[in-house]
């Protein structure tokens, strides 16, 4: 079991109000799983992701992330979580925009610490994974929106994550582009990687195996696919 | 993450607004440009006041009347004071064992020479010994220096200085004219070897004739005579200071129980004394310094808070990437001491450039330690560290989701 969350509740203080965003998950992901959390907004699919991916920590309940309780950990070895386990991939894509393509993907390797010249390896090698061999040295800026989503993906898989998280990852490209990252998503799904996928859009979710359904910070369905698109 | 990554990303994000750096770094380059140009110019003046003590002979030593450098008025205690006279130098000369030479000087200021139409500017009129122009290491140009018999006769002759054969003769050949100071004539017998300037100062604008001489014709009462005293050898030196005081004590009547009534001055004394002048000038312009490295300290932790708002962003994603609190922490430290530091280079270099022109262009001498170089370059990284550390923190402790969001 990769994943497991045992009646997870996250109450917000907002001023002196407290404001529920989780009203009690319970939910198991297994290695190379494809699932997509879906709800409308408000009903709580960000905040989960945010604990799923270790940004935060719940109130309340438990998150089992690979054998390790996350609520018990402090800041620096959540760092080190999300730095080694977890891919983040963003709707806004989120790199650094004076930085190149290669050096926005060496980034996560600079902050585990792996040595200059490996580094560049295994950053070039990743951008080739996502087809952009030949952009190694572009700025975001010089880049169209389906390749900047590539260079996050490929900062994501870097350090071989155990787990993709992608938060509305197509939701600021046209559908063509978006489609072509949903291929590359599915591509990694069958190289035995496990994706979260955070989306509002019934088709994009379509390429899931699971789809988890959100409703006021509760689980409202979680349906089993046998297979995916 | 290693040093030269984060430098690397350091130069990236000033790069990113190279004006808003430069300016941000301003205060830090004034600081670090007034120490450096003060320190190589303060320096520079030491060295070449050493410089001009030493060729004096460091050992040899003045007795005067007054102290030499003195606050405000003279009290009772001074004014009360006998004069100093040519016996008590010639007395210094026999009775101590220890003394190679001890020679009396006076002076009359300002005086003008004249010559036929041509006025030399306010000059001084030395009243010495033969021994005065050795013991200040002036050498003969043409004719002869005074002898032992213009003082004893009190004969009216000059020997001139080398802006004053200038001023006076430029044409002609002085030995033998007459010249006129102050009322009387003198016969001009020798002239001196330029001998430069001292501190802007030059070192030839002078004439001298026999103390008896300059006591005939101006008068003995109220004048003081100052002894300069050659000892036999440098370690001689404080034995002949204790005979000349005990000689001195002797004929002047003092009691034993009280302290001298002249005053003794080595040449390190004096060394000391224009230390401790240029020493209080450096203080303040290091205070000056300081101020303005205070300022540049607050300007830099200014332009910190508002780069670390501006890159809160940035900050998220490197956090949502791994980067750990340490890791954003040392990120914008490095970035502020970065840019402190590029001040600091910029005012050393700035520094030692002033220091080399006013070197170059007055006759002050500029000399740049290293140890200057390197302190001005410390303090820098200091400021940078102490006003870094603030803007830095805030950065590292930021929510990571609250600033991913940060629009």
């Amino acid at each position: 079991m990769l994943i497991e969350l045992k009646k997870v509740e996250k109450v917000y203080k907002v001023g002196a109000v407290e404001v529920p965003a989780l009203r009690g998950i319970d939910l198991k992901i297994e290695a190379n799983e494809y699932l997509a959390i879906m709800g409308p907004s408000g009903s709580g699919k960000s905040t989960l992701m945010n604990i799923l991916g270790c940004l935060d920590t719940p109130t309340k309940g438990s998150y089992i992330f690979a054998g390790r309780e996350v609520a018990n950990l402090t800041d620096d070895e959540l760092a080190q979580i999300r730095n080694r386990k977890i891919g983040f991939v963003f709707q806004t894509f989120n790199l650094l925009p004076r930085a190149t393509a290669l050096h926005n993907v060496e980034l996560p390797l600079i902050y585990s610490g792996v040595p200059a010249s490996e580094r560049v390896r295994r950053a070039a090698e990743a951008l080739e994974s996502v087809g952009l061999g030949d952009r190694l040295n572009h700025r975001p800026n010089e880049l169209s929106g389906g390749q900047r989503q590539r260079v996050a993906l490929a900062r994501a898989l870097v350090n071989r994550p155990s787990i993709i998280l992608a938060d509305e990852p197509t939701g600021n490209l046209d559908s063509k582009t978006g489609a072509e990252i949903m291929e590359l998503f599915k591509k990694l799904h069958q190289e035995g990687n496990t994706i979260v996928l955070v989306t509002h859009e019934e088709y994009i979710a379509q390429y899931s195996q699971r789809r988890l359904k959100l409703l006021d910070g509760r689980v409202q369905d979680d349906i089993h696919l046998e297979e995916s698109r | 993450m290693e040093i030269r990554e984060n430098i690397f990303q350091a130069l990236q994000a000033l790069k990113a607004h190279k004006l808003r750096s430069f300016l941000t770094t301003l205060g830090i380059v004034i600081g670090v440009t007034t120490v450096i140009t003060m320190l190589s110019l303060i320096q520079g003046m030491n060295r070449s006041v050493q410089g001009q003590i030493r060729s004096l002979g460091s050992n040899t030593f003045y007795i005067q009347k007054f102290p030499a450098i003195r606050m405000g008025r003279l009290g009772e205690k001074y004014r009360k004071r006998k004069d100093l006279t040519i016996e008590d130098a010639q007395a210094i000369a026999r009775l101590c064992p220890a003394v190679k030479k001890a020679s009396a000087y006076a002076q009359e200021f300002p005086v003008r020479a004249k010559y036929k139409g041509e006025k030399t500017p306010y000059i001084s009129l030395i009243g010495g010994t033969p021994e005065f122009l050795e013991l200040h290491q002036y050498s003969l140009e043409r004719g002869r220096s005074l002898t032992p018999l213009d003082v004893q006769h009190r004969r009216a002759v000059v020997v001139l200085g080398a802006d004053i054969t200038e001023d006076l003769f430029p044409h002609l050949d002085p030995i033998g004219q007459q010249v006129l100071i102050k009322g009387h004539r003198f016969t001009v017998v020798g002239t001196l070897e330029p001998k430069g300037n001292f501190l802007g100062e030059s070192m030839d604008d002078f004439v001298i004739t026999p103390i008896t001489t300059l006591m005939k014709f101006y008068g003995k009462r109220r004048r003081s005579v100052t002894i300069v005293v050659e000892p036999v050898s440098v370690e001689a030196t404080q034995l002949a200071i204790d005979q000349a005081t005990q000689v001195l004590r002797r004929r002047r009547g003092v009691p034993y129980d009280q302290p001298n009534d002249f005053e003794i001055m080595t040449l390190d004394m004096l060394m000391d004394v224009y230390k401790k002048l240029t020493g209080s000038v450096f203080g303040a312009m290091v205070g000056i310094a300081g101020i303005s490295l205070l300022v540049g300290g607050i300007g830099i932790m200014n332009i910190m808070l508002v780069s670390v708002t501006e890159r809160t962003r940035e900050i998220g994603i490197r956090k949502a990437i791994g980067a750990k609190r340490s890791d954003i922490l040392y990120q914008f430290l490095i970035e502020a001491v970065t840019l402190s530091g590029l001040g600091g280079i910029l005012g050393i270099g700035l520094g030692v450039g002033i220091g080399e022109l006013v070197g170059a262009i007055s006759p002050l001498p500029a000399t740049i330690p290293i140890w200057s170089i390197i302190l001005g370059f410390t303090f820098s990284a200091a400021v940078g560290i102490f006003f870094g550390i603030y803007p830095a923190s805030k950065a590292a402790k930021l929510n990571p989701i609250a600033a991913l969001r940060y629009e």
